[in-house]
C-alpha cells in the first residue's frame, strides 16, 4: 500500500497530518481524587498513542523513597501478574497471559501489532512460582513452582487451608499446607468463570474478611461495546462466589475492567481498581480507585464517572446512565491501574494508612501516565489528599521503558512487592525497619541517593515479625 | 460519449484503438462494489445497530481502498500515455486521489469503536461511492473500446 499510495502521498500526508493535529493536543495533567475535571470528548481519526519501547534494566533499578530499598527477588519470570504473601512469608507469583481474542477489523490487526510493541515477548508461563526467603535476610533464595499447567492464572487468594486461583476461565482451588513448596496435584474446579473472547481476560481475585465469599473482578469484552452487547453477558462486573458451593452472582457491575480487587482492614469493604474506556482523548476517561457497593451500577457501557453518557453506544439506556454511582477517586485517565493493595503500619510511617496501586502505563497517550507505584493515602477509611509516587523510573528520562507495574502486594513484615510483566521480575520494596534497634547506629554518611545503600542500612524482615 | 475525432484539432490520432486494458478495467470496476457495499453496510448498521455491519463496512471499505491504490497508480502512469485523450485521463486521475483521500479518511473514521463511527463513516462511505463510480466511469470511456481514432 505506501507504493501504490506515493504518487498521492504529498496531499495525503497533509490531510492526515492537519485531522491527526486536531486529536488530543497538548494532554493536561493528570486528574487526580474524588471531583476530576472531565474535559470535552474527543473523536479524533487517529487515537494519540506512544507505545513503551522496552529495554533491559542493565544496572538500573525502580527509584523508590528515602530510606527505602528495592531488590529484584525473582527474574527471568513468564510474565508475572500478581502475587500472594502466604502466611509463612513465602511470596506465590501468578504468571501468565491470556486473552487472544480475534481481530474483527483491519484496525484490530495493525493496533495488536503495534501494541505488541509495548510488551514482553516471552512466553506465557500458565503456572505459579513459589519464593521463599528462610533466613528473612529479604533475599529469596528458594525458588520453586508450586503449579503447572494452569490457564492464565491471574488472581490468588487465601482461605484457611485452600489456595484460590483465578484462571482465565475458571476459578480453581488447591489444598494448602503451610510451608509446602509444591502443590499435591491438580486443582480442582470450583466454578466456570466467564471466558468467550475474553478481550479483558484477567480474572481478580480476593476473598471476603471472614472468608465466606470470594470476588472476581470480569472485565468488559470490549473498548466499548464494538465486540456487540450479546458479548457483554456476565462481563464489567464483581462476581461475588460462595467459597463452599461455588455459587456466584453479580455482585457490582458496570465496571469496565476491575484488574484488582482487595478487602479493606477493619471495615471489610471490598474495593478495586478500574480501567476505563479508551479513545475519547488523552484526559478521558479516569481510570479510578473506588469501594466497591453491592448491587452498584458503576456506568460501563452506557456512561462513565456517573452520567457522563458515552455516544458511542447505541442504543442508549437512560434509566441504566440515571442509576450509575459516581467512583470514590480518580486515578488519571489511561494510567492502567492492575494492582492495589492496602498498607500496614509496617511499611512505615508516611505509608500506613491508604493503598498502593501499581499503574501498567498507558498506549492511548501522546504524553504517558502511569509507568509507578502510587500510594494514595486513607483518613477515616477513605481517600484523602493527593496521590504519592513510591517506586518510580519504569520509564526512563530517554523515553525507554524498563518495566511496568502489575500488581502489588504489601508483606505485613514490612515490604510492597511488585510484579513487573514487562522485564519478568519481582521487585520488593523493603520499608525502614520499624524496630529500633540497639545495635543499631545512626550512619549519616551510608544514606546515598537513589535508594542504593549499605548493607548496614538493609531494612531485614526481622524474623521474629 | 466517446469521441472518435477531435474536431478541435486539425490532425487524427494514427495511433491503433486500444481496448481498456482487462487489469486496469478490474482494478478500477472493483472499486464500486466495494464502497458500495461498504454504505450499504454503514446504512444497515445505522438502521438495526448491530455491531457486524460496522466491521462489514470496515473490509468493504479497506478492499475498496486496495484497489483504489492500485488504480491510482494505473491512472498515473496512464497520465504519460494519454495523447490527446489527456483531460479525460487527468479527470480519472483526479478523482481517483479524491476517492483515496476520503477513502483514507474513511477508514480511519471506521476503525473507531462502534457508534463512534456514526454519522461521519455514512457520509463518507456514500461520497466515496460517488466519487468512485464517476471515477470508474471516465476511465472506461476514456480508453475507447475499438472503433476508429
Amino acid at each position: 500500500m505506501t507504493r501504490i499510495s506515493l504518487p498521492a502521498a504529498a496531499p495525503l500526508v497533509a490531510l492526515v497530518a492537519l485531522l491527526a493535529a486536531c486529536d488530543g493536543g497538548d494532554p493536561a495533567p493528570v486528574e487526580y481524587g474524588a471531583n476530576p475535571q472531565l474535559p470535552e470528548q474527543e473523536h479524533g481519526l487517529l487515537p494519540s498513542m506512544k507505545i513503551a519501547e522496552p529495554a533491559s534494566w542493565g544496572d538500573r533499578r525502580p527509584s523508590v523513597p528515602e530510606g527505602y530499598e528495592v531488590t529484584a527477588i525473582a527474574t527471568d519470570l513468564g510474565i508475572p501478574r500478581q502475587t500472594l504473601v502466604l502466611p509463612n512469608g513465602d511470596i506465590l507469583v501468578a504468571e501468565g497471559r491470556g486473552g487472544g481474542a480475534p481481530a474483527l477489523r483491519p484496525k484490530d490487526i495493525i493496533a495488536g501489532v503495534i501494541k505488541a510493541k509495548g510488551t514482553t515477548s516471552v512466553k506465557s508461563g500458565n503456572r505459579l512460582t513459589l519464593l521463599r526467603d528462610a533466613d528473612g535476610d529479604g533475599a529469596y533464595e528458594l525458588r520453586t513452582v508450586f503449579a503447572d499447567n494452569l490457564n492464565a492464572p491471574y488472581g490468588l487468594a487465601l482461605i484457611g487451608d485452600q489456595l484460590y486461583v483465578a484462571n482465565q476461565d475458571a476459578l480453581v482451588r488447591f489444598p494448602y499446607r503451610e510451608g509446602q513448596t509444591q502443590a499435591e496435584g491438580p486443582p480442582a474446579k470450583v466454578t466456570d468463570l466467564p471466558a468467550y473472547i475474553n478481550h479483558h481476560w484477567t480474572k481478580a481475585l480476593t476473598a471476603s474478611a471472614d472468608g465466606r465469599f470470594l470476588y472476581v473482578g470480569i472485565g468488559s469484552n470490549s473498548n466499548i461495546t464494538e465486540r456487540g452487547m450479546p458479548a457483554e453477558l456476565d462481563r464489567a462486573m464483581v462476581w461475588q462466589i460462595d467459597a463452599q458451593t461455588g455459587a456466584h452472582r453479580p455482585y457490582a457491575t458496570g465496571l469496565r475492567n476491575p484488574t484488582a480487587l482487595a478487602v479493606q482492614p477493619g471495615t471489610g469493604t471490598l474495593w478495586a481498581v478500574v480501567n476505563e474506556r479508551d479513545e475519547l482523548g488523552p484526559n478521558l476517561v479516569p481510570d479510578y480507585l473506588t469501594s466497591v457497593r453491592e448491587g452498584a451500577f458503576y456506568g460501563w457501557p452506557y456512561s462513565y464517572w456517573g452520567q457522563n453518557v458515552d455516544p458511542r453506544v447505541q442504543p442508549q439506556d437512560p434509566q441504566k446512565v440515571a442509576s450509575a454511582v459516581v467512583p470514590d477517586y480518580s486515578l488519571g485517565s489511561h494510567v492502567a491501574a492492575l494492582g492495589v493493595a492496602f498498607s500496614s503500619p509496617a511499611m512505615g510511617e508516611r505509608f500506613a494508612d491508604g493503598v498502593f496501586v501499581g499503574e501498567h502505563g498507558s498506549w492511548n497517550r501522546s504524553v504517558p501516565s502511569g509507568y509507578k507505584v502510587i500510594f494514595v493515602p486513607f483518613r477515616d477509611g477513605a481517600p484523602a489528599g493527593p496521590p504519592v509516587e513510591v517506586v518510580t523510573g519504569f520509564m526512563g528520562e530517554d523515553g525507554k521503558t524498563y518495566g511496568r507495574p502489575v500488581g502489588v502486594t504489601v508483606d505485613p513484615r514490612g515490604a510492597l512487592i511488585v510484579a513487573d510483566d514487562l522485564s519478568n521480575t519481582i521487585w520488593r520494596v523493603a520499608a525502614p525497619d520499624q524496630t529500633p534497634t540497639a545495635e543499631a547506629p545512626a550512619q549519616p554518611d551510608a544514606i546515598q541517593p537513589n535508594g542504593a545503600q549499605s548493607n548496614g542500612d538493609r531494612a531485614p524482615a526481622s524474623p521474629a515479625n | 460519449m466517446a469521441v472518435t475525432y477531435d474536431h478541435r484539432v486539425d490532425r487524427y490520432d494514427h495511433r491503433p484503438a486500444t481496448a481498456i486494458h482487462p487489469v486496469h478495467a478490474v482494478l478500477l470496476a472493483a472499486t464500486v462494489p466495494l464502497f458500495l457495499g461498504g454504505l450499504i453496510a454503514d446504512i444497515a448498521y445505522s438502521m438495526t445497530y448491530q455491531i457486524q455491519w460496522t466491521n462489514f463496512a470496515s473490509w468493504l471499505i479497506a478492499g475498496g481502498m486496495v484497489f483504489t491504490g492500485f488504480a491510482l497508480l494505473w491512472a498515473f502512469i496512464d497520465l504519460f500515455r494519454a495523447g490527446r485523450r489527456r483531460a479525460r485521463a487527468v479527470a480519472c486521475f483526479a478523482l481517483l486521489i479524491v476517492t483515496f483521500a476520503l477513502g483514507l479518511v474513511n477508514s480511519f473514521v471506521h476503525a473507531r469503536d462502534a457508534w463512534g463511527a456514526m454519522p461521519e463513516g455514512l457520509v463518507l462511505s456514500a461520497v466515496v461511492s460517488v466519487t468512485a463510480l464517476v471515477a470508474t466511469w471516465l476511465g472506461f470511456s476514456s480508453l475507447r473500446m475499438g472503433g476508429v481514432s
